[in-house]
């Protein structure tokens, strides 16, 4: 009962984080791991620079 | 890969793998129990008069309907329209960048659908449409959903999803061809500029002359900040400690709205005019579009989506918690045209008033933008698009609610604009209780001073309403004492989202601005060259701007102006996303089952069309642009204007002539993407060449069995 619980509170955990892309580094960092990794990684700040820029360009908000 | 996506057994392999006799039976008897309760409780909200109805009869109506909607519609249109392969690999997997396209669990991708769907439009039309009774909203909100605006998103999101998540606009020039697209790209360019007006106005009314919704609207912007410097600088990427912190910011600042409030020195620096807080909300659209993302832009984005779901959620626990009994009639006597919150009769104008929250063409836009691009795997869709919408139908309906909540006396008093009911309390209340909704000035000042404004009277566009209605039922929920707070918290609320829209939408506009005069001169196409940034930042704010600016200063508040024109424009978009969608079928063979989105294609045609044709041709100046136009001429000829109003009217008469022209436009654009699309299906079945069909070839997925093994 008390391991469901903890696993449900951490599963629900892990979604906020997702959710919100207060992971999105940690993904980042796993998929170029996964397929690029010869290749040097952006710094955490950058990532996020970068990461706003390119959420911004399209239609993101409706009415 | 760090997603773990568990192989969920669905509808489609149910058909297959048939459960044992007895689960069949029980479930057909479930399903059917839905279907009893979902009809009682639409009967019962259709049939009733004159009884108290409590307003769980629309949440159980609103559940069984959207139940037996995407049981058996959706997973039908899903299976059999569109042909559903789950076997296909989806452009997230194919096209996976871990920028844009990255596949995703479907709960998270429902998260940013909604999250990115669900604005301000689906509470603030339900709120205008109850001055024709509770049940015309609510039946539109609840059929047009289902039979169409989900319908819309769905397909569309799944046409995208096929063609490599490309846009509408592009979908439509592959498709029908360049007119097509060109089309779909100028309505999408006007409906911005029509929606971030009315949403502008929607705030500076919500703001005029009260210090505290002012100062705490005002306390939003350094606070989204102080978030952004926190993000970006201090602690980069750590979105929930910002978020957290915002929000903690936002609960004290709607605090510190009232302390403001209280002590003169400070509350006359925050105590506005309407026209005042308008070149407010333009300034700062255009500080907004020029500054970096991540000073302004994201971080409010954060703390809007947070506080919305958060407000959704408690709202929907407060309706459910306190039951409350609906005071306003089923249908009032304005379904004839005669209404003071905006003119025009039932039909078409409860169909164009409610868009979002019913069908709305903006989601197109999303459903064939970000979201296909995260999709997994297409069985998916019906959840996400689909499903999507299911809960904004719900928001649509916990606003309708928290308006007919209200005494429709206080409701028409706050919603009634001083140039249809009087300018003076006792005349305003003496209007409107000679309609058959008794209200006291008395009554009104004790409302206004226990939500801790001056007052409530003629507070337009549909904001201050809300709130009220929210204050009252969070208010009677958890805690009367707090009612002043809960009103400013309300209004903050929408605020915070409103001008999220505003920023993000005049930064889109500005976007497709760019691109479109980098085709005149190459410069100007460079989004990041500063001077082209000024430029088109300033035009997309100025033509919106000028739109609120007529808005504010016009006598009858505006709204009943603009949000008819919102949503006509929005209305054309879903059908130009209808005609799309249609095109793609009867090219794909499906002409059997083109009904599925020509019916509400037809629809839209039929209301958006008539909507245009009354608002040229009408001789009530509340309702005929044209006639608006002529009867303030002839006043202004005659002399019968005092001078304030006789300097504006020049101004006000050409507005309504462009409000005019631009209806007329907008029709034009509608019909000529309609014929377009007949002329490609007619070309279709006689054989001839059309342009072929741009669906991306079929991949088999491998992240089905990469998620089974581990």
């Amino acid at each position: 009962m008390a391991t469901r619980l903890t696993h449900g509170l951490s599963a629900l955990w892990r979604a906020i984080r997702e959710l919100s892309g207060d992971d999105g580094y940690e993904r980042y960092l796993a998929h170029r791991a996964a397929n690029h990794p010869e290749q040097a990684v952006l710094s955490r700040r950058d990532w996020f620079a970068a990461q706003q820029q390119q959420q911004w360009t399209g239609i993101k908000r409706c009415c | 890969m760090s997603h773990k996506i568990p192989a969920i057994q669905t509808d489609y392999t149910m058909k297959t793998n048939l459960p044992p006799r007895t689960t069949r039976l029980a479930t057909r008897a479930i399903w059917l129990v839905v279907a009893l309760l979902g009809a009682a409780a639409v009967g019962g909200i259709a049939l009733n008069r004159g009884e108290t109805l409590n307003a769980l009869w629309f949440i159980t109506a609103a559940l069984c309907v959207y139940a037996i909607a995407y049981r058996f519609y959706a997973a039908w249109i899903a299976a059999t329209v569109l042909g559903i392969d789950e076997t296909r690999a989806t452009p997230a997997e194919r096209l996976s960048n871990g920028r844009d396209f990255i596949p995703t669990h479907r709960w998270i991708v429902f998260g940013h659908h909604f999250a990115a769907i669900a604005g301000p439009g689906p509470l603030i039309g339900p709120t205008l449409a109850a001055q024709f009774g509770y049940l015309p909203g609510t039946l539109w909100i609840l059929f047009g959903a289902v039979l169409g605006g989900c319908v819309q998103d769905m397909v569309t999101l799944f046409f995208s999803t096929r063609r490599d998540g490309r846009s509408l606009g592009q979908m439509a020039r592959d498709e029908l061809g360049n007119i097509g697209g060109s089309a779909a790209l100028v309505a999408t360019f006007l409906i911005m500029i029509i929606l971030i007006a009315v949403l502008g106005l929607v705030v500076v009314n919500a703001m005029k002359n009260s210090p505290w919704a002012t100062s705490t609207v005002a306390a939003t912007l350094p606070i989204a900040m102080i978030v952004g410097l926190y993000m970006y600088k201090l602690r980069p990427g750590r979105v929930l400690e910002g978020s957290a912190l915002g929000v903690t910011l936002l609960l004290l600042a709607v605090a510190a709205g009232g302390w403001v409030d209280g002590i003169p020195g400070l509350r006359v620096l925050f105590d506005h005019p309407g026209l005042t807080l308008a070149f407010a909300v333009i300034a700062y659209g255009f500080a907004a579009a020029i500054l970096p993302v991540w000073l302004l832009l994201a971080p409010r984005d954060y703390l809007s989506t947070f506080m919305k779901l958060g407000t959704i959620i408690l709202l929907i626990i407060a309706i459910l918690w306190l039951r409350p009994d609906i005071k306003m009639p089923a249908l009032t006597q304005f379904t004839d045209g005669s209404g003071p919150i905006f003119g025009g009769a039932l039909f078409p104008f409860v169909f164009i008033t409610i868009a979002c929250g019913a069908v709305s063409g903006f989601h197109a836009l999303i459903s064939s933008g970000t979201t296909p691009k995260l999709i997994s795997n297409e069985r998916d869709i019906r959840m996400i698009g689909y499903g999507g919408m299911v809960l904004e139908s719900l928001v649509a309906m916990m606003a309708m609610i928290a308006a007919t909540v209200l005494d429709p006396g206080v409701f028409f008093a706050i919603n009634a604009p001083a140039g249809i009911v009087g300018k003076e309390a006792a005349e305003a209340v003496a209007t409107i209780s000679s309609w058959g909704f008794p209200v006291s000035v008395e009554q009104m000042n004790l409302i206004a001073r226990q939500m801790g404004e001056a007052t409530l009277f003629a507070r337009t566009g549909g904001a201050p309403s809300l709130a009220v209605g929210m204050a009252s039922i969070f208010g009677s929920a958890f805690g009367e004492h707090l009612l002043a707070l809960w009103y400013h918290f309300a209004i903050m609320f929408e605020a915070v989202f409103i001008l999220t829209t505003l920023d993000a939408g005049t930064r889109v506009g500005r976007f497709m601005l760019q691109d479109l005069l980098g085709n005149i001169w190459q410069p100007l196409g460079r989004t990041s060259w500063y001077p082209s940034m000024l430029f088109s930042s300033a035009v997309v704010v100025a033509a919106w701007g000028y739109f609120l600016y007529i808005g504010v200063i016009d006598p009858n508040g505006g709204v009943n102006i603009l949000w008819p024109l919102f949503g006509i424009s929005n209305q054309i978009l879903a059908a130009i996303a209808l005609c799309v969608a249609t095109g793609i079928l009867v090219k794909s063979g499906k002409l059997k089952y083109v009904w599925v989105t020509g019916v509400p294609l037809l629809w839209l045609v039929i209301i958006t069309s008539t909507a245009t044709w009354q608002k040229l041709t009408s001789d009530d100046p509340r309702i005929g642009f044209l006639a608006a136009a002529q009867s303030l001429s002839d006043k202004l000829a005659s002399g019968m204007l005092p001078p304030d109003k006789a300097a504006v009217a020049p101004q006000l008469i050409f507005n309504q002539q462009l409000d005019a022209a631009l209806v007329l436009f907008f029709a034009a654009l509608l019909w000529l993407i309609v014929l377009d699309m007949l002329r490609v299906c007619a070309r279709h079945l006689q054989g001839k060449p059309v342009p072929p069909l741009s669906e991306e070839p079929h991949q088999p997925t491998q992240l089905e069995q990469a998620w089974q093994r581990d």
